[in-house]
């Protein structure tokens, strides 16, 4: 069972105060720290568990400059066994990054393509399903079960209101990885130093033609749609106002 | 002329909010445009559905087909490909659901039609310009497109609130494009997830909390204060993920939506899945170190400090009003 990940390195914003650059199309990251999409590191985890079950290689795909080399070798560090980085630095649509993926990945062989379900950044969920129609395979997105047997994927999709959609899939396939489908397992140190001798394939893309369907002219912050009001003093200040405001509403 | 498709959402029999929520936003757009209005149905045993579309469009196109009773995607796909290639509509409409996420990206690009996802806004002039959000709802982008003559968008539920019309609808029945079975993706059942002893559905008071709570060992500090409150402790999908607490106290749109009397929300930052999940509580504060976090958008008060130094300085005073 050979697979694929397809993964990417986006800002940490977490907890943070984000600010608009002088573009206004993009954000301040000079002071941010990056680090793989989270739904990626499931995506890892499960072409891991399954190289594990049913034997095979596991390929990951990551589209970026040098920077991105650091998600690469902790993904090798994991259990990954090669790496291939698009180099490629201008600004993508989710259509322009399925494209450059496809343009890679349609010369591998694969059972199993494995995407995040989406971009903490820029949100699309789109990536995965566009891929699998540019490749002409079935696929099937926010996936948080796999089972594989003989070319036969069973899979559990969440829907909404903690209901699950169970169907089978022929593969070649590509699956869309929702968090939680299982626990990303952590590397060893050891393991972490060997997989900083390894070898990262270099596919140079810099100068592919694409199709950018949609471009953001301009970022903001949302309009407030129910402004709190914010307590302000010391925290034993706001402990008192709130507690007032508990026993007024009747809740206490 | 700029014609709009939304496409309806069923599942188990019902009819989906986020269909009506389409709708509502398609007309609105339509009277700028001078377009017409078509809801498009993809099942099996229609009637019903038809029934309660009704007036709410100036047309349906009703596509009536035993594959079509649950959603797969190779079907769907297969059908709306057809549909949007006869009809050539300006804009189609699909929920930005785990429906809509599966279909409409491989959709457009299967068509070479401009895909954005998301969206919580539509302008149309010449283009569409769409308004969607980034970076866990902290940021809004305006999204414009290339040329072209089609466009696909995904919409947020519940970013467009349903009014009520009364338009005479005519309803076109086609016949389904399905002649065979196609193979590759089947769908088997639907799954109801297990739930355990607590209900948060039920609970008057519920302490959600989210990734600023760090570390699992801190989920102690939590219950207690819930105890002393006389609540119950929900999460956000991270908590969940990490499991934390068990994925029947995920609050959201893939978890449960509660409306209790209080909803504290303690180091949850508020992406749109876990506010669609909580915002009909009653009454909600917001605890969070960032005064931007997208939460305090949807608290009615709001607390920006670390929540370990205010839930011991919340508990006592409020075990000091108990006694």
């Amino acid at each position: 069972m050979d697979s694929i990940v397809c993964i990417k390195r986006v800002p940490q914003t977490t907890d943070l105060e984000i600010k608009i650059d002088s573009s206004g199309k993009d954000i301040q990251k000079d002071r941010l720290t990056f680090d793989i999409n989270e739904s990626d590191s499931y995506a890892i985890e499960e072409a891991i568990r399954l190289k594990e079950k049913l034997g095979g290689t596991v390929t990951l795909v990551s589209i970026g400059e040098i920077g991105n080399d650091d998600i690469i070798r902790m993904g090798l560090a994991k259990g990954a066994d090669s790496a291939i980085r698009i180099e490629y630095s201008d600004e993508l649509d989710g259509f322009a990054t399925a494209q450059l993926l496809k343009n890679t990945i349609k010369d591998l062989k694969f059972d199993i393509i494995f995407t995040g379900c989406m971009a903490q950044d820029d949100g699309y969920s789109m990536v995965g399903q566009t891929l699998a129609e540019l490749l002409g395979i079935p696929y099937a997105s926010l996936v948080v079960k796999l089972d594989v047997e003989n070319n036969l994927a069973t899979i559990n999709r969440e829907l909404e209101g903690s209901l699950i959609e169970k169907s089978e899939i022929k593969l070649p396939a590509l699956f869309t990885i929702q968090t939680g489908i299982n626990e990303p397992r952590y590397a060893s140190l050891m393991a972490i130093r060997k997989a900083t001798g390894k070898e990262i394939k270099i596919t140079d893309a810099k100068n592919t033609e694409l199709t950018k369907n949609t471009t953001i002219t301009k970022l903001f912050t949302p309009p407030p749609s129910k402004q709190a009001e914010i307590l302000a003093g010391t925290t034993e200040e706001k402990a008192v106002k709130m507690t007032e405001i508990l026993k007024e509403k009747g809740v206490l | 002329m700029k014609n709009i498709f939304t496409l309806i959402e069923h599942r188990r029999g019902e009819i989906r909010n986020i269909s009506f929520e389409l709708l509502t936003k398609a007309r609105e757009l339509s009277e700028k445009t001078g377009g017409k209005v078509t809801a498009l149905l993809l099942g099996h045993q229609t009637q019903t559905f038809i029934n309660e579309i009704k007036s709410s469009a100036h047309r349906i196109i009703v596509i009536e087909d035993e594959k079509l009773k649950d959603f797969n995607s190779e079907y769907y796909k297969t059908v709306l490909s057809n549909i949007l290639t006869t009809e050539k509509p300006f804009l189609t409409l699909i929920g930005h659901t785990a429906f809509g996420i599966d279909i409409a990206p491989a959709l457009g690009s299967k068509l070479n039609i401009p895909v954005s996802t998301d969206c919580i806004g539509i302008e149309i002039d010449n283009n569409v310009v769409a308004t969607r959000q980034m970076y866990g709802g902290k940021l809004n982008a305006t999204i414009n497109f290339k040329d072209s003559s089609q466009f696909l968008l995904t919409i947020r539920q519940g970013a467009f609130t349903v009014s009520e019309t009364n338009l005479s609808t005519e309803v076109t029945n086609i016949p389904s494009p399905l002649k065979e079975d196609l193979a590759e993706i089947k769908f088997l059942e639907y799954i109801e997830a297990a739930t355990g002893g607590v209900d948060i559905t039920k609970a008057n008071i519920v302490i959600g909390i989210g990734r600023g709570v760090k570390e699992q060992e801190n989920l102690k500090i939590i219950e207690d204060f819930a105890q002393a409150i006389g609540g119950v402790v929900g999460c956000s999908r991270p908590v969940a993920d990490s499991g934390w607490l068990p994925k029947d106290r995920q609050v959201g749109s893939s978890g449960k939506t509660i409306k209790p009397k209080l909803y504290i929300a303690m180091g949850i930052s508020g992406a749109s899945q876990h506010i669609s999940g909580m915002k009909g509580s009653e009454t909600i504060i917001a605890i969070n170190k960032d005064p931007n976090a997208p939460i305090f958008n949807e608290a009615n008060y709001g607390i920006v400090d670390d929540l370990f130094k205010v839930i011991p300085a919340l508990k006592k005073k409020i075990e000091e009003l108990k006694q």
